[in-house]
């Protein structure tokens, strides 16, 4: 099959606003017969059920929390791009697009970043109508502030809660939907089949996870917002639930999968203390705008961070990438830290951590504002610091907190200690223009999809792509298909699709139940994780993607014999569900493994140790690999890749540089 | 530090929704580092490694931010700490050799589901009633159009940050969801995009809670102690202002 992204002709500046006049529409009438499963309520599957359902669909959601509103989305915390250039310092719609794909090191579609930094305004502008509460200035107009690879501020933000405050926004419009009868909601109920008739997407098989039972559902066309894979490292920021099961049945059910190998390790998590560890904790990239990240000069320095001296420190952002400093992107952020914490430069009990130090700014930056704005003259150290660490308490005291909480230490006093962990999948399903898999009638939205990050996303990029898919794309793509199924009448689930796929699931559960081997589900989604972690994670090469594939398959055969699932299927058993979950993630590695593998370069947080500058940065090979990599399932885990080439014709790209 | 410590566990376990829970004994090793649920992670380990059927409880992202996770401990929801979830609890609030007690949250609107876990879904419906503005995708002006002063958009914000945890519920002898609701209408009635549906909005949220079998509210202030976003007593003030106010206005 050829992959088509059906991006829209003409100059890059008029393509959406072409499509949007041109593209098929479904009158109100037929709106009403037209039913829309959306899987997922976090920002892109809540504001995409709540959009829909305003303009007449008839929506049913789903989510395996036991409300939308946890989605993980609510855990986001340092803001959202958008090019509205409130603060004049010379933003556009053209640099956000140009950020994003020089961001993403050149492995991203331009016509989709373009309609992304297009409908960028619209998401701040529909928030706030919502009521959602960002931070202001005084005057009582937005604030902003920067975030890592961008020289303007256009990050808005609500404290270090913004992910929250935008999710309870989509939330309330999605509520009340459903209190006006157009969302039929599905809480605690996992999607677990996709269902195809006659090579369309037709509706899911979805769990009650109260109750254990299986459950059909018909539908025109199937939305996936169920956001992305990151657990497959069992230690990440992510939420303990997150997961790539829809995806992966999706994928099983034809759906090609793009990039699976690109993900994002995010230089600013709190550094892993024991091997009980059951997730990491993010410290906002927010932090970065006032945080500077140093370790000392010399190895196995053991001094207390206090009490080593200015001259002794290395900022070693500052010093190898002056223009961009300790705002460069994630991925060689990350790589950096790595760097001097291999070469035994690491700070803390594991040595495996740098220094993100506040003392300079709260002192200099905002001490001496608040002095003179307090008529103080000459304040002494001490004054400068109390003052500054009022506005830093201000700007991220919920993110201080959290620190102290968990390591028991005030960043107020001394420095936070913290290490790259895995925090985002860039790769996803395959999708096109229109947000459509390779299979018709089957969306994915989100972080679910592979679609506007490239090889590295930019920090507060991934709620706008959320809600502007949810919100502002998905609500007009649709149209072109569902344009077509107008005259379809629901299918009865009696139909033999669903028997299949309901049969499938339920084989699969049976059989989880009935190996009643020795060790338990977290024990293999833990080894699964250090094999991803140390073969296919902030560095990666051939012999070592190699011997993890091989190990993969040796754990997937070693689970399928001796996994222990307690309970039963006909009752709450959150063991059988983890249980599901680990099995996709033990097929899912593989594939990420072999992805790797065949991407002979380094690209944005895919870096292969083999292709590197000679001063460590990521070596791209644009003649053979300026192409999305899609995968086909061809039979049980064997794959076959597509290639989609990209095409630049509006940015010139370039060897990525921020020094 | 010390760096190993032993816990014995008083756990409710109950079956089902139908079924009479009772509670279970049990003893964990553990270090102080550890988070309360990570303890619950070893003891899941052990009574999956013993053949035993693990205790359910709800959680997702561990940093308090999801309101997912619900356990009263020792009597209180979320446990000792104040202004904390019980995925923030870490085993160095404890003591090499304490007895904890571990329950779900306690409430007609809150049936079990199964041992640790509840169902929250009648605070869904309460926002489904009116917490919201009625405003389509589309429909807004340019976000800079509207000021707002710092002030107001600070408190607005801080009645926000409620997490819908349900504490304050199982904190108050009368299962009162007061707090939860208080804190929606007043982000709401604050904030100038909220004015339209100011009067409605309250009726409309105050009848459901109602409705739901949520207790009555006398005052004790047991939900906003326990509340682990520190959302103030204040919002119940309000709360009855701006439902006495719609009353008055015949809503
Ligand atoms: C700690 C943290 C901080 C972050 N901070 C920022 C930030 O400041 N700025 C920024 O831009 N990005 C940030 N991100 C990234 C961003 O939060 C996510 O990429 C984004 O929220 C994903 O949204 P989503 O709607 O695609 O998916 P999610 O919010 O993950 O929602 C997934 C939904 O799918 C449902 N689901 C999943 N699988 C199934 C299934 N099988 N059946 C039924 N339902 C299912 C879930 O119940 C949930 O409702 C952060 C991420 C983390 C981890
Ligand atoms: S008011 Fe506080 S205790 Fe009650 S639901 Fe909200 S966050 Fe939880
Ligand atoms: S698990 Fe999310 S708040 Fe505790």
């Amino acid at each position: 099959m050829k992959l088509e992204s059906k991006i829209p002709e003409g100059p890059i500046s008029e393509k959406w606003t072409k499509f949007k006049s041109m593209a098929p529409l479904v009158n109100p009438a037929n709106k009403r017969h037209i039913e829309i499963i959306v899987v997922g309520t976090g920002l892109a599957g809540a504001s995409a059920a709540a959009s829909l359902a305003e303009m007449g669909y008839k929506v049913s959601a789903f989510c395996f929390q036991d409300s939308p509103r946890r989605a993980h989305s609510i855990a986001a915390q340092g803001g959202i791009n958008a090019a509205k250039n409130y603060q004049n310092d010379g933003d556009s719609v053209f640099r956000l697009f140009y950020d994003t794909i020089k961001g993403g090191d050149y492995r991203a579609r331009e016509g989709n970043v373009h309609r992304l930094a297009e409908v960028s305004t619209s998401i701040i502008d529909q928030c706030v109508a919502q009521g959602v509460p960002f931070a202001r200035e005084y005057g009582g107009t937005l604030s902003n502030r920067s975030f890592g690879g961008t020289q303007v501020q256009r990050t808005f933000y609500a404290a270090g809660q913004t992910g929250q405050q935008l999710l309870l926004g989509a939330y309330s419009a999605l509520e009340r939907q459903v209190g006006l009868g157009n969302v039929k909601m599905h809480n605690r109920h996992e999607m677990v089949e996709v269902v195809t008739i006659e090579g369309k997407a037709r509706g899911i098989i979805a769990r009650n996870l109260v109750t254990g039972k299986l459950e059909r559902f018909f539908s025109h066309a199937v939305l996936l917002c169920t956001g992305g894979y990151g657990n497959v490292f069992y230690l990440s920021t992510n939420a303990m639930g997150s997961n790539v099961t829809a995806a992966w049945k999706a994928h099983k059910a034809g759906a090609y999968f793009g990039n699976p190998c690109f993900t994002q390790i995010h230089p600013t998590c709190i550094p892993v203390s024991g091997h009980y560890q059951s997730k990491l904790t993010l410290m906002s990239e927010s932090l970065r705008n006032d945080g500077r990240i140093w370790v000392p000069k010399k190895q196995n320095d053991d001094r207390h961070p206090n009490n080593i001296p200015e001259d002794e420190r290395d900022y070693y952002l500052e010093r190898r990438y002056p223009a961009f400093g300790n705002l460069v992107p994630r991925d060689i952020a990350s790589r950096a830290a790595k760097e001097r914490c291999d070469g035994g430069y690491g700070v803390g009990p594991s040595k495996m951590a740098v220094y993100l130090d506040f003392k300079y700014n709260m002192m200099q930056k905002y001490g001496r504002t608040e002095a003179s704005k307090h008529n103080i003259e000459n304040p002494d150290d001490a004054t400068l610091l109390r003052l500054g660490q009022e506005v830093v308490k201000e700007k991220y005291g919920n993110l201080f907190d959290m620190y102290k909480q968990i390591t028991d230490e005030d960043p107020y006093e001394v420095p936070m200690r913290i290490y790259p962990a895995v925090h985002y999948t860039m790769g996803g399903l395959w999708v096109d223009y229109n947000l459509m898999t390779t299979v018709p009638g089957l969306y994915a939205l989100g972080e679910a999809n592979f679609s506007d990050h490239g090889a590295n996303r930019l920090g507060a990029s991934a709620l706008m792509q959320g809600l502007a898919d949810g919100y502002f794309v998905i609500p007009l793509t649709i149209g072109s298909y569902l344009s077509g199924e107008i005259h379809t009448k629901a299918i009865p689930t009696s139909h033999e699709a669903f028997e299949a796929a309901e049969n499938r699931a339920n084989e699969r559960i049976q059989n989880f139940l009935n190996i009643k081997g020795t060790r338990s589900v977290e024990s293999y989604h833990r080894e699964l994780g250090l094999i991803m972690w140390n073969k296919c994670g902030m560095a990666r090469n051939e012999k070592g993607l190699n011997e993890a594939i091989a190990e993969i398959r040796a754990l997937r055969e070693d689970f399928y014999k001796n996994v222990r699932v307690p309970g039963t299927d006909k009752e709450f058993n959150p063991e059988l569900d983890k249980a599901g979950r680990v099995a996709d993630f033990l097929e899912l590695g593989e594939l990420m493994c072999i992805d790797a593998l065949n991407r002979n370069e380094s690209c944005g947080g895919h870096f292969r140790e083999e292709y590197q500058t000679e001063d460590g940065e990521a070596l791209r090979d644009d003649e053979n690999y300026k192409n999305v990599f899609a995968w086909e399932h061809t039979e049980n885990n064997k794959w076959e890749l597509h290639k989609e080439e990209l095409i630049y014709e509006n940015i010139k790209i370039q060897q990525r540089s921020y020094k | 530090m010390k760096h190993s410590m032993k816990v014995n566990l008083q756990v409710w376990r109950q079956k089902n929704a139908q079924a009479q829970g009772n509670f279970e004994n049990y003893s964990v090793e553990t270090n102080p580092n550890m988070s309360f649920l990570e303890m619950f992670d070893v003891l899941n380990e052990q009574l999956i490694h013993d053949g035993k059927e693990p205790v359910a409880f709800d959680h997702d992202c561990r940093e308090g931010i999801c309101g997912m996770c619900s356990m009263v401990i020792n009597g209180n929801p979320h446990g000792p700490k104040q202004a904390i979830t019980t995925c923030q609890l870490h085993m160095r609030s404890f003591n090499d050799g304490d007895t904890i007690v571990v329950e779900p949250w306690r409430a007609n609107a809150f049936p079990v589901i199964k041992d640790l876990s509840v169902n929250r879904s009648s605070f869904d419906r309460i926002i489904a009633s009116g917490g919201f503005v009625s405003v389509n995708t589309g429909n807004a002006v340019d976000a800079n159009n509207i000021l707002i002063p710092k002030d107001i958009a600070d408190e607005a914000f801080e009645a926000a940050t409620c997490i819908g945890c349900g504490a304050c519920v199982s904190a108050c002898k009368n299962a009162s969801a007061m707090l939860f609701v208080g804190a929606k209408v007043t982000q709401l009635s604050l904030l100038p995009q909220g004015q339209a549906e100011r009067q409605s909005r309250v009726v409309a949220m105050v009848n459901q809670m109602d409705a739901e079998g949520f207790g009555a509210c006398t005052n004790t202030g047991a939900c906003a102690a326990e509340c682990p976003k520190g959302i103030p007593l204040s919002v119940i003030a309000t709360l009855n202002r701006e439902y006495t106010s719609a009353k008055l206005n015949g809503k």
